[in-house]
Formats: structure tokens, sequence, C-alpha cells
């Protein structure tokens, strides 16, 4: 089975292009250009440079000594969480300034949950120096206040999504309408690997960095360019598919996904897709997603605001669906303990989204000649109010 | 022959109204169905509320949102429809988002519009060429029209594809924006109407979005067979109630 994006823009039984005619000129732009601007040599080498010289790649592949001695296993740590801005998002969105500005965009609109995409957006407009607009839920606002400061100090505008449940998938949805509303000049930048084709793809292409380093900073250590196991957090996926892409066809590699389950799975407040949610078109795609037995979609909910999206990307719901990646669903409570452990065991403070991840080490057993690749996708800055509340700190 | 078929016969201008069902309140969609009839309205657009729709200006996602706590949901719809061809005789459309139908089972959903004497469906998130792959032979099936939308910016080429695929009318989405009224059209609408009469489609095209008075119906119907109103009509029921309705229908033909 191929785990790639088909011709069409489908994963299997997900994808697609499900956008009122109102952004089919935008989105077949793109559709139509985004294969050949990013194999062109010139968009190459400027985006590689940026990377290395701006964002700080390539990012060390970290031998975590005491978890590996802990759980008898070999484990390595991408460390996504020393890119410029704290996270891996900002590997796209380098990627997709590049690609607006060879389209002749002149003004970036994106949304943004907990900010760490605004902000990623933010500091990409600024550097190009175009005009940046960031829809960002007027909840989030609230929760995030740091993060807005970034980014107005970076000279975005933030722009509340008062509509819904004033969240995430709320400001996914007045990005989209300033889109209709701005069909010509506008280059929207979405943060993760969900929306209409080519979308989910494009973001996965500019995140694959992140694997085709781990193939050759494996080869170096370990003399081998596979791991056993590669392990990451998903919301809408971005980091997971960065981490996974060149071991998607690779079946030696085992493909460990972990949600949010929030405060737990049957609590009526999780962000565990795989396990709630259903078939469903939202944002123009067809992927898996929560919602009411009427198909409306629920808002979901995690300690960690990048995760608590209520849906994976379609090339997720693919590999859940045909069980190319065993998925397990995560607590709040076991992933704010792994902040603790990760903290106190590497010096490593992870976002909470990452410190999901690391609770797969509890959820199953590793051989001990195994390796294992976990995505250290984000630093655990941003979340220090949340760790103070819940530890008393 | 389809009712929206035989509407578009002859050459008088049609008036079509949108509004979400289960709007103001839950009970209110027959009624507002009776008082549009009866003031003359050719055709109604009955929407299906959901939770994201995301090519609605603020109106209707206030509409929308209110139908939803309201209790509004599709069974919840077809149920109060049932029966109402033996009082509405003018088209009926259902105008809503994919993933509502989807969840109902897209066969179940034609089936139960068939027997209820539903003309025709617009559903702006299903492409034009999803429908005409996977959708059309059941529509077909079932006597259902499917209606698409254009825009200033579609190519004259896709707009050729979408005359091929359509039946009962095309949907000229008057300016590059989600929905929502405006009090004048400018140039760039006016040689955008007149671009499309010039192409002399096979399917008569009617305008929407941004029409909201007299004068924006006459402007958008001077190049086309008819103009629908959401939002004003939307802003008129929140404000006036459904007694008033013909006092809206009346301000609009004058």
């Amino acid at each position: 089975m191929n785990y790639n994006v088909d011709e069409k823009g489908y994963y299997g039984d997900f994808g697609g292009a499900y956008i009122p005619e109102m952004l089919y000129p935008n989105v077949e732009e793109l559709r139509q250009n985004y294969l050949s601007i990013t194999a062109d040599p010139d968009f190459k080498k400027q985006f590689d440079e940026l990377l290395k010289v701006y964002v700080g790649r390539p990012t060390p592949l970290y031998f975590a000594k005491r978890l590996s001695e802990k759980y008898n296993t070999r484990i390595y740590l991408k460390r996504e969480d020393l890119c410029h801005t704290g996270a891996h998002k900002v590997n796209n969105t380098i990627g997709q300034i590049l690609l607006a500005q060879r389209l002749g965009k002149k003004r970036i609109i994106a949304e943004t949950g907990a900010g760490q995409h605004g902000v990623a957006t933010a500091t990409v407009c600024a550097l190009m120096g175009i005009e940046c607009i960031v829809y960002m839920g007027e909840l989030d606002i609230k929760r995030q206040a740091p993060n807005v400061a970034r980014m107005k100090m970076l000279g975005a505008e933030v722009r509340p999504a008062q509509s819904g449940s004033k969240t995430l998938k709320d400001a996914t949805n007045e990005a989209i309408r300033d889109w209709i509303n701005n069909p010509v000049d506008t280059h929207y930048i979405i943060g993760s690997v969900v929306g209409p084709h080519p979308y989910p793809d494009m973001v996965a292409r500019f995140q694959a960095v992140i694997s085709e380093e781990t193939k050759w900073q494996l080869e170096e250590t370990e003399g081998r360019n596979y791991p056993d196991h590669v392990i990451a957090c998903v919301g809408g996926g971005s980091n997971a598919a960065g981490l996974y892409y060149h071991y998607l066809n690779d079946e030696r590699v085992n493909i460990i996904t972990v949600e949010a389950a929030g405060k737990g799975i049957d609590s009526g407040e999780s962000a565990a897709t795989s396990a709630l949610g259903k078939e469903v078109i939202i944002h123009g795609s067809k992927t898996l997603l929560m919602q009411t037995p009427d198909g409306q979609i629920t808002e979901p909910y995690s300690i960690s605001a990048g995760l608590d999206y209520p849906g994976v990307g379609p090339m997720h719901a693919h590999l859940f669906r045909s069980q190319r990646a065993e998925f397990i669903s995560i607590p709040d409570q076991e992933a704010m303990d792994w902040g603790l452990t990760l903290s106190q065991m590497e010096g490593i403070i992870p976002a909470i989204e990452t410190a999901h991840a690391f609770a797969a080490l509890d959820a199953r057993k590793f051989g001990p000649e195994e390796v294992v690749v976990f995505n250290c996708s984000g630093r655990g800055d941003k979340d220090l109010d949340t760790y103070i509340d819940y530890f008393k700190l | 022959m389809n009712r929206i078929d035989q509407k578009f016969k002859g050459d008088k201008k049609l008036l079509s109204i949108y509004f979400s069902a289960g709007y103001p309140n839950l009970e209110d969609t027959v009624p507002v169905l009776k008082k549009l009839q009866v003031a003359g309205v050719d055709m109604v657009e009955i929407g299906l509320p959901f939770s994201d729709p995301l090519a609605d200006g603020p109106t209707i996602q206030e509409s929308s949102t209110q139908a939803l706590r309201n209790g509004m949901n599709t069974e919840k719809l077809f149920s109060q429809l049932d029966g109402i061809r033996k009082e509405i005789e003018i088209p009926l459309v259902l105008m809503g988002y994919f993933n509502p139908m989807m969840q109902y089972g897209i066969e179940k959903f034609c089936q139960r519009c068939e027997s209820i004497g539903i003309d025709g469906l617009i559903i702006p998130d299903l492409p034009v060429d999803v429908y005409h792959e996977h959708y059309k032979t059941l529509f077909d099936q079932h006597g259902l029209y499917n209606m698409f939308l254009i825009t200033p910016q579609t190519s004259d080429k896709r707009i050729r594809y979408i005359d091929q695929v359509s039946n009962g009318f095309i949907y000229m989405v008057s300016s590059a924006s989600v929905t929502g009224a405006k009090n004048t059209f400018g140039k760039t609408q006016t040689d955008y109407f007149q671009r499309i009469q010039k192409m002399e489609l096979n399917t008569p095209t009617v305008v929407g979005f941004g029409i909201s008075n007299a004068e924006t119906y006459q402007a958008a119907t001077k190049e086309s067979r008819g103009a629908i109103i959401g939002s004003a009509f939307i802003k008129f029921l929140k404000e006036k109630g459904v007694e008033n309705i013909p006092e809206f229908i009346q301000s609009i033909r004058d």
C-alpha cells in the first residue's frame, strides 16, 4: 500500500478538496504550482539556506541516555524544540512564505490555536516584510496572552474569531472566509496537515525535513538509517507527518501516534479523534473528526491547546484506518507527569503537546536493542503558566 | 417536470428567498414558507444549519447557530416538511453543507427529499467534479436537481463545465465574498453579469450574495433570470418577525 497522497489528492478514503466554488481558483492555483515551485533548484536553495541559518537546522538527534536506561531501550529525541520560535511549526511557514512570494502574493493570513503557528507565521512575514493577519479564537486569545503579544511585536494583526465556539476550528473558518473575500492577492498559510488538497501534502513535504535529517543522523549513530519505531503526538498532525514522511512506506519502521485523551475518552472532554472520530468533511477535506450524530462538529478538549483540534489530517486518518500506525490516547494527567519526567531526567522542558508522545513509553514495551525516535516537537516555555498551575510550582 | 424548470419558463424575473430552517424559532420553518408563498416569492432556499458554515457571513452564521440552539437538525427539518406539498406549490430547494447530509446518509437523504417534494439542493462545499463522479446518478434517480455556484473568478472553461453538469439554475455569486447584504453593486459586478449573459449558457442564471433591496435586486436581475436574498431577509425576520414578511417582499419588488 502507498501511504503518500494520490493524484487526486486522497490518502485512501480521506482527503480531497471539498471547497466552495469561491475558493476554487485559489486552491487550484496552489495545486497546479506547488510541486513545480518547490522542486525548483532556486526555491530549494533558498529554503535550505533559511532552515540552516535562520531556523537553526539541522536540529540534533539526541540519544536520551537516562531515559534509555530506565526503559531498557534505545531512545532518541529529534530536537525540533530547538528550532527558532520554539517548535517545528516554522519549517512549514518558511516553505509557504517562499511559495507565496513566487505566486506574487502580497498578504498572508493564518489561523492559530495556541498561537505557535501564528507566531511562526508572523515571524516569516516579518522576515520577508509581508502583511500578516492571524485569526485566533476569542477564547484562545484570552488563554494565550504571551503568544498574542509575540505576534503583535512581530508586526502581525491578530483578529479574534467570534463565531461558533471561538477556538481553533472557528479561527480556521474565519481565515477561510477571509480568503474567499480576498481571492487574488492573499495566501493562506495553513499550519497543519489539514484543509483541502494540496495543503496536507504541501505541509507534510515542508515538515519532511525532520525525517530526512533523522535518516542520516541515525546512519551516523546507529549504522542504519531507520529506527524500529517513530513516535509523535497529533492534533492536526504536522510534526508527526514530518517525522513519519520518509518512513511511511518503509514497513521496517513501526509508527506510533499519540492523541490527547483529555479528561478521558468517555468523559465528553477529549481530543482522541481515532477513538471518537467519524468520517467527516470539514475545512475542505474528508477526514476523521469528532461530531454529533447529526453531523455538527463538536468542540474537543485537551489541557494542551495545540492538540485540541477536533480532527486529524487525512494522512493520519488513512494511517489509522489502514492500521499502518498504532494509535494511543493519553489523558491530561499522564502528559503533565511526562512534562516533569522529561525535564528532570533529560533537562528538557517539553511543550505539553510533546509530553503526550513520551507517555507511549508507559503504554507499551520496547525491546533493549530497538531504536525508538520521538519527535520532541516543541519547547515548554509557552506552557509555563499551565505547568505552574498544575504542579503548584 | 421539475417545479424549478416550470418556474423558469417564460421570462419573468424571479425572486428567491433563503432562510435558516428553525429560525427565529424552531417551529417557524413552515409558517415562514407559507408567508413567503402568499407574498408572491417564486422559490425558497431552506437552509439546513451547520456548526461551521465557512462560506457564510456573520448574519447567516448567527441564524444558523441560533437554529442549532433551537434544536434544528436534519431529521427535525424533514419531519417539519412532511406533507408540505399540500400547502406549498413553489419550488423548494434545500441549501446546506455536505457533512450533515453525509452523516444522515446521502441515499436516505435523497429519498426523504423526494418523498417530501424537494426540488433541488445547493451544497456549497460539494465540488462539481465530485458530484459529477459520485452523486449525480443518485440525485437524478430521485428527481433532485443540484445547483452550483460560480463567481467572478470562475474561468469560462469551468463555467462551461458547470453549465453542462447543472440543471435547474446556476447560482451566480455576485462578488468574491461570503454571504452578506450590500447596498449597491459596482462596475466589477455589472461587468461580470454582462460577461456571463454573453456566454449564452444552457442553464438559467440567478444572482445571489449581496442583494438587500430593490436597487440591488434590479441590478442583479437585469442580466439574469432572478435573484436570491438571504442575509437581508434574515435580518428583517429577526427585527420584524414572521407576520410582516409581505412588507419585505414588497420593498424588493417595488
